[in-house]
């Protein structure tokens, strides 16, 4: 067989492999995450939830929309944020509704 | 013209066999680099969708007390104060803190609710409890108060598992023994959480509410769902910086491959050259050795993306977003690749490279054939 012949045919099993994974996989999934989502939907109305349990280290990380202005200083006023999850997510967007407002734009 | 196509890709492919260690190594590189960068777009990408579903629900708006800048009780007098502002409905007081437990070295979010039916000596906990607590005796939950007496709480539900992602760490008892355990006297609460009825009135009710409570901070429902928005975006935070070492080294290697053509390729253009083939046809040629590696590096990557992310539940971020805490959701994320992205990270690894295989290639190719074959 042509090398070209291999290649073309290779591509486009893969290809078409991706994207049927990417088509039926969720599919598959569906039932599962429907249920979680209504889950997770009636704790949140039911405990009246605001956020996700992402990152459990400190409090002003394990609650990011309800973290006080001082949350980075929660230590000392000199102290730098210093949990390591601190620094994977930005400030709550009302921290600064100028950089928020210029976003959205 | 499609059989000319081919030939120049079988040859194309012969040519990049003859060096196949060489292409082999800097495909293997290629595929990580897409992997990594395709695993965080999506990985930040699900929990933000995540984000978005979950929290549609959450309270219109909160309000906290805050004093010296830091959160502090709220009076339950404030509820009729907030409920009087027209447009809020359904005021509420919520009591919730945070334990640490020693033994387990984790922090968990203790919250009272009427919920579930709870006796005062009773809780409904979050499967990341279980796992994580350490001291699990007869299903029992040993805590201290803060005047340090022992508190017994037995373990009446465990929530269900696939509500991780909110639940985790939750310990949900009675309003009694929230009160026992953390002494917050009777009268306050931690914050209070309302409905406002025209959400776009949200704003100036919130407003409102402040200038009647100067003491406190509305923080309302859109507020929330802007910060999960913006959550793991990949223009800021760490993982910006990482992936762009990782890019940078990246580029600088194929960079160095591909516009370093060696001895040998040098002389193989000078050859094709004498030989009669024209500059286009040598371009076309390097076209579509870019085009063997990049495409293939793209697919395994892009795939192996996939995988990491919806069916092994991204281990390799689990440090990272794990952090120094001991207690992590083990949450599955609903797959989805947004066609857009996958056509963003296509364009910033498909096309730069094999754009970088072209430029040297024409350079050679547009000297002579006897300049080129001695290497001059």
């Amino acid at each position: 067989m042509r090398k070209s012949t291999l290649f073309l045919i290779s591509i486009t099993v893969l290809a078409a492999g991706l994207v049927l994974t990417v088509v039926i996989h969720p599919r598959l999934d569906a039932a599962f995450h429907q249920n979680a989502m209504e889950n997770n939907g009636m704790l949140v109305r039911q405990l009246d939830i605001t956020d996700l349990c992402l990152f459990t280290e400190v409090r002003y990380t394990r609650h990011l929309s309800q973290a006080d202005l001082f949350s980075a200083f929660q230590e000392t006023p000199l102290a730098f944020e210093h949990y390591p999850s601190g620094s994977m997510t930005r400030p709550p967007a009302w921290h600064n509704p100028i950089a928020a407002a210029k976003e959205e734009r | 013209m499609i059989e000319r196509q081919r030939y120049l890709l079988d040859f194309a492919i012969s040519s990049l066999t003859r060096r196949r260690w060489k292409n082999l190594a800097l495909a293997v590189i290629y595929a990580g680099m897409v992997f990594l960068f395709t695993s965080v777009v999506l990985f930040a990408d699900a929990v933000r969708k995540e984000a978005a579903a979950v929290l549609k629900d959450t309270p219109d708006m909160v309000i906290q007390r805050n004093m010296a800048g830091r959160h502090d009780l709220m009076p339950l007098a404030y509820q009729g104060l907030i409920a009087e502002v027209r447009g809020v409905s359904d005021v509420k007081p919520r009591l919730w803190g945070y334990y640490y437990h020693q033994a387990a070295a984790a922090n968990y979010t203790v919250t009272a609710t009427p919920e579930f039916g709870l006796a005062e000596n009773e809780a409904a906990v979050g499967s990341g409890v279980m796992r994580t607590w350490g001291t699990l005796g007869d299903n029992e939950l040993y805590m201290r108060a803060y005047d340090g007496t022992p508190v017994v709480l037995k373990i009446k539900a465990v929530l269900n598992a696939e509500t991780d992602l909110v639940a985790a760490d939750l310990i949900l008892i009675t309003e009694a023994a929230f009160r026992r355990i953390f002494g917050i006297p009777a009268g306050f609460a931690t914050d209070m959480v309302a409905r406002i009825r025209n959400a776009k009135e949200a704003l100036t009710i919130a407003e409102k509410v402040f200038v009647r409570l100067p003491d406190t901070r509305p923080v309302l429902k859109t507020d929330i769902l802007k910060t999960y928005a913006a959550i793991f975006d990949w223009r800021s935070g760490y993982i910006i910086v990482q992936l762009f070492g990782a890019m940078l080294a990246f580029f600088i290697f194929a960079w160095d491959k591909a516009t370093g053509l060696t001895g040998e390729e040098r002389a193989e253009i000078g050859i094709l050259k004498a030989l009669g083939w024209d500059t286009s046809d040598i371009l076309m040629l390097k076209f579509w050795e870019g085009i063997f590696i990049s495409l293939n590096a793209f697919l395994v990557g892009t795939a192996a993306a996939y995988v990491h992310v919806f069916f092994s539940r991204a281990p390799l971020f689990e440090h990272a977003l794990k952090g120094w805490s001991v207690l992590y959701p083990a949450f599955r994320l609903q797959p989805e690749i947004d066609p857009f992205r996958a056509a963003a990270v296509f364009a910033l690894t498909v096309v730069p490279y094999s754009i970088m295989t072209i430029i040297p290639a024409w350079k050679v190719a547009v000297t002579e054939p006897d300049a080129a074959m001695r290497n001059i």
